[in-house]
């Protein structure tokens, strides 16, 4: 399917996002969420370019479903680092190894259905902790209520990486057609809440 | 008047305004790299005469290989090579622009225009009069020319050839082979008609893709440390790393995946990341 000058203008202007979120929409944190969030954000300006220069032939690379997983997981554990300090080494435990199985399972031929529970289990998982865990502190009143904006990010990013990564395993829940129409409107939205839920939140 | 617009359409082509306006971009970002105070008129005479230097270097390199390109379905169609533009009038228009950008640099700062002048030398008398028709390696000394602006910038910033503005050239000088080597892996056939030596076919198709992602990591590298350097913000810092990350995977992936397609794509993507990188060092000055 061939790339639209829309699509094209809604890539960048969600590279610009992530890129501004890099720059200077994680400063004062500790070392680690730093990180975390530079390589969540780093991975999708780096994919929002990609696309750009590529077209969405670039999704039919093999790559996508490990890329992918990585923007969910590094989002939830810099936000677990910041706000559960008691699950900190749990769930940076379940990063490295839940990150380690999905790129095993894509890496090795295999004819049961262990690759497509190992991803539903890592989006699962990472995608809920970023929608439930901002709201829930908004709730509380620990964030200021727009951190909860964040949340919104993080359906809708669950929403894309399932969508992508089950295409990519060959059970689409959408046409290929239309995911790929949705898919840099989705981009876009969603690094428009993480980056306002961040700033005011 | 209808026959300036005419004269200027003809020869606007004359001067690759893209390969020229990335140019320029380098050229100012290494004066704002030095971070001083920006002095407006300073920076606005750097860049016109530098933007006629370059210009200048175009149009000769333009004006002698007219032949070649008249082989080349690629450049077939630029004015001197289609017989658009008499060859005489080309050299003229390349001499008179070259003289004036080099004069105009000369007279702002002495070293800022013996650094352009150098940049214009190695372009037009080293790299297309000497050895494009004889030797694959020329594209190093157009790599060297092409690192010339930035480091002209920096030094008329600086008022000396310093360190930082060393790593920005070689990061220049190791960001064309990106450039020149994809253009002689995608055009081919096109070289080979016009009998000019490229890396494709004088040493084969893998050592040019492992030239290409080479010297991709080197330009990296070479940023990188500048960036490091120049006292970037972390934030910034943070970026350049994130981009330098996607040039390696990039670079990394064109090993293993032997293609035009492959290729071209790490080509854009350094092209992007040079463009944005040198938007970041100039907003350093800000």
């Amino acid at each position: 399917m061939k790339m639209t000058t829309l699509d094209r203008i809604l890539l960048f202007l969600t590279g610009l996002l992530a890129a501004y979120q890099i720059v200077v929409g994680i400063d004062r944190m500790s070392t680690l969420p730093i990180a975390a969030y530079t390589i969540g954000f780093g991975v999708l300006l780096v994919a929002g370019l990609l696309l750009i220069i590529l077209g969405f032939d670039a999704l039919d690379s093999p790559v996508v479903v490990i890329v992918s997983t990585i923007i969910p997981l590094t989002l939830s554990l810099g936000l677990v680092w910041q706000h559960l300090a008691s699950f900190r080494t749990v769930y940076l435990l379940f990063t490295i190894v839940s990150f380690l199985a999905v790129i095993l399972t894509r890496s090795i031929p295999l004819q049961n259905s262990l690759p497509v529970i190992t991803i539903a289990v890592t989006h699962g998982i990472a995608g809920m902790t970023i929608f439930l865990l901002p709201i829930i502190l908004s709730m509380q009143g620990s964030t200021p209520p727009l951190f909860s904006l964040v949340g919104v990010g993080g359906a809708l990013i669950g929403i894309g990486g399932l969508l992508l990564s089950f295409l990519k395993t060959g059970r689409p829940i959408l046409s290929r057609e239309t995911i790929l129409k949705i898919l840099p409107g989705l981009l876009l939205i969603m690094t428009i809440f993480f980056v306002t839920g961040f700033k005011y939140g | 008047m209808p026959i300036l617009f005419k004269k200027i359409r003809l020869y606007w082509p004359l001067i690759k305004s893209t390969q020229t306006g990335l140019l320029l971009a380098t050229g100012i970002a290494g004066y704002l790299s030095a971070h001083f105070p920006v002095n407006i008129p300073v920076l606005i005479g750097m860049s016109i005469s530098l933007f006629l230097a370059i210009s200048g270097s175009t149009i000769m390199n333009m004006w002698y290989d007219h032949d070649i390109d008249a082989k080349m379905k690629r450049t077939h169609k630029r004015p001197a090579a289609s017989g658009e533009l008499s060859r005489q009038e080309v050299y003229y228009v390349g001499m008179a622009i070259s003289v004036i950008g080099i004069g105009w640099a000369l007279s702002i700062a002495p070293l800022f225009g013996a650094v352009v002048f150098a940049g214009w030398f190695f372009d037009v008398v080293v790299y297309t009069l000497w050895l494009k028709r004889r030797t694959a390696w020329s594209i190093v000394w157009g790599g060297i020319s092409g690192a010339m602006p930035i480091l002209a910038g920096r030094a008329l910033a600086v008022n000396s050839i310093d360190f930082i503005g060393t790593l920005l050239a070689l990061a220049i000088l190791f960001w064309i082979p990106t450039h020149t080597l994809t253009f002689s892996l995608k055009f081919r056939e096109d070289y080979s008609n016009a009998g000019i030596p490229t890396f494709p076919s004088t040493y084969g198709d893998n050592f040019t893709r492992a030239t290409i992602a080479i010297s991709s990591i080197l330009a990296a590298v070479a940023i990188g440390w500048a960036s490091v350097l120049i006292g970037l913000s972390a934030g910034y810092l943070r970026l350049i790393a994130v981009l330098t990350a996607g040039l390696l995977l990039l670079a990394f992936a064109t090993f293993r995946v032997h293609t035009e397609r492959a290729n071209f794509g790490l080509f854009r993507y350094a092209s992007f990341y040079m463009l944005i990188s040198m938007i970041i060092l100039a907003m350093r000055a800000f």
